[in-house]
């Protein structure tokens, strides 16, 4: 059943919120045990929030438009005295004194919180295997990877474990995983959604964004975390448009562009099939498979009646370089929180220079120790104008050259991650072919704009392929109705495993 | 392997960056990171002349709120999750010197 489909069941009295949270309580103990979707199971606390909606319900009282739905959190959301771990040692046992607005509103919203989900730690990765509490596996194929950071939250919407789910995305982080897990998943523009609560990985990129098993899920998602905070000062001081509606306007008269440079197939181009030369221009190692997919996306918009054209957004093959020395540049400043004193571990030292380095030595992943290291060498003195500084420009290059496309087009389109499902293990050796899996997503991390993955199809191995629909700031509204549109166009094979 | 960072290097950020680890672990991290800035040579090698840095993907203005006295998190409740607490206040091993 769909997010909104228990929202209207349980409003119109055909369902309790109790036998919903039941009914995927009992899914998550009989499947989560393969599956490893969630960190922390909130069984107690669950029922609790539906047992609230239904006696709001027996007094009549309004409520939510989520009422009763139940919803997953990426394990780096803040819940007031529930663990929060970011998949880390480092945060093992800490119970955050305080909620991230998120849950609050879909608290409001009549949502009913079922657990915690696993992540990359500290959300840094593409495939959730650097969780130091083991990796949680793909729906569709248990021997394949579910993407990351957001993994979690992406497996258990395929797997039916919650009706929705929210995540973060610095880099691809929502869109990745959904495309793997075969799902929809947003990220909405920079500043649109409250990071109070939201542990900081990349603070000038992080953005929470909706899971959903279908588009008209996921806007509903989006449309109860969107909006003003002034717990966050980096909101976009602007209400948030509905989206309900926009979900039927089909695609008639819209401009879409296919983004060249991001459906390049450079070093592994032998795999291409059907793409021309201007490949070699483009980012790495995007599969054929992939590509028909998001071809067969363009011809199917076109069908609708849309006007589709292939663009160029030639800055968008530095984006990989530009953003991994940016986003490790802030997460070496905002992880030195992480020093031993106000909370999660400590490791005693001689002194309190050795009980940081012995503190942070055994808390954090060898991952987030790479990230560190990247950065902090990105910052130092020698360096800083040869890297970091430039991949900041390189983020001004890209805002001027996408703000030239959207004035030709309204939307663009491309793959969202570059193969389909990897297996287990294939690429956590080379942390460079990891971060590829990041490509097409990163761009619109770097300029702030929203982004949406649909899942369209499947790749040569049966698993799902994600097409990506990209626009302008604030065009929310515009994304999500294009992605309806691939939706209902999509080949009807199911999206959930 | 690439020699853009050596063990030496990696030492040096490692300090910097409060972290410790084995000559092996120096090496592979001297490659790794390597490895990830010969691919930034693409960025690297930019002609960024005339094109401003930005920071932050949205126009950031000061946000002022009414300076008014409300309610905050309790001490208590903070110092409930700090690894070590002595008089209310969180404790930690002497700044200078040994432990006592």
């Amino acid at each position: 059943m769909t997010a909104l489909g228990v929202a209207a069941a349980v409003a119109a009295g055909e369902r309790t919120a109790r036998s919903v949270a039941e009914d995927y309580l009992d899914r998550i103990g009989a499947g989560d045990g393969e599956i490893g979707a969630f960190n922390l199971v909130l069984t107690k606390e669950a029922l609790a929030d539906a047992d609230r909606v239904d006696a709001a319900l027996g007094r009549g009282e309004p409520v939510g438009p989520l009422a009763g739905v139940p919803v997953a959190l990426k394990d780096n959301l803040c819940t007031r005295g529930i663990p929060t771990t970011c998949s880390s040692r480092m945060l093992e046992g800490w119970r955050p004194p305080y909620s991230a607005t998120v849950v609050e509103r879909l608290r409001a919203a009549g949502a009913v919180i079922v657990g915690k989900t696993n992540l990359d730690e500290f959300a840094m990765g593409s495939s959730t295997e650097n969780s130091a509490f083991g990796p949680t596996r793909n729906p569709h194929d248990t021997s394949r990877v579910p993407g990351g950071s957001s993994g979690g939250s992406a497996a258990a919407v395929a797997a039916g474990f919650a009706a929705l789910a929210l995540g973060s995305d610095t880099g691809g982080s929502i869109r990745q995983p959904a495309a793997l897990c075969g799902v929809v998943g947003m990220k909405p523009t920079y500043g649109r959604v409250s990071r109070y609560g939201l542990i900081a990985f990349a603070s000038s990129l992080d953005q929470i964004g909706p899971f959903g098993a279908t588009v008209a899920d996921a806007a509903a998602g989006y449309e109860a975390i969107a909006g003003h905070d002034p717990l966050d000062s980096t909101l976009i001081d602007q209400p948030p448009e509905p989206i309900g509606d926009a979900l039927t306007d089909g695609v008639e008269g819209l401009r879409v562009g296919v983004v060249a440079e991001l459906c390049g197939g450079g070093r592994q181009e032998a795999h291409l099939a059907g793409t021309d030369g201007s490949a070699a221009s483009g980012v790495e190692g995007v599969a054929g498979d992939v590509l028909s997919r998001v071809q067969d996306a363009a011809e199917a918009l076109e069908q609708a009646g849309a006007e589709v054209r292939t663009v160029s957004v030639p800055s968008a093959v530095l984006g990989l370089s530009a953003y991994y020395l940016i986003t490790s540049a802030e997460a070496s400043s905002n992880l030195a929180r992480y020093d031993g004193v106000r909370y999660g571990l400590q490791v005693d030292g001689a002194n309190a220079a050795e009980m940081n380095v012995n503190t942070r030595t055994a808390g954090f992943g060898a991952e987030v120790k790479r990230r560190i290291m990247l950065g902090t060498y990105a910052l130092s003195a020698g360096y800083y104008d040869a890297f970091y500084s430039k991949a900041l420009r390189v983020r001004t290059l890209m805002l001027a050259e996408f703000a030239a496309v959207y004035e030709d087009v309204d939307v663009l389109l491309c793959p969202t991650a570059p193969t389909t499902a990897f297996e287990l293990g294939a690429k956590t050796a080379d942390p460079l072919l990891m971060y590829l899996n990041d490509v097409c997503t990163i761009p619109s991390n770097l300029t702030g704009h929203p982004a949406i993955s649909v899942p369209y199809g499947r790749g040569d191995d049966g698993l799902p392929v994600g097409v990506q629909v990209m626009g302008p700031a604030l065009s929310e509204r515009l994304i999500f109705r294009v992605a309806a549109a691939l939706e209902r166009a999509a080949p009807g094979d199911g999206s959930t495993a | 392997m690439s020699g853009r960072i050596s063990r030496d290097e990696a030492a040096h950020v490692a300090r910097l960056a409060r972290l410790r680890f084995s000559d092996d672990e120096l090496d592979e991290l001297a490659a790794q990171l390597s490895a990830v800035l010969d691919h930034a040579a693409d960025v690297e090698a930019l002609d960024v002349s005339g094109i401003e840095p930005t920071s932050h993907p949205q126009p950031l203005t000061d946000v002022t709120r009414a300076d008014e006295v409300r309610p905050s998190l309790s001490r208590d409740e903070v110092l409930a999750q700090a690894p070590s607490v002595a008089e209310g206040q969180f404790r930690v091993p002497p700044i200078l010197g040994e432990a006592p």
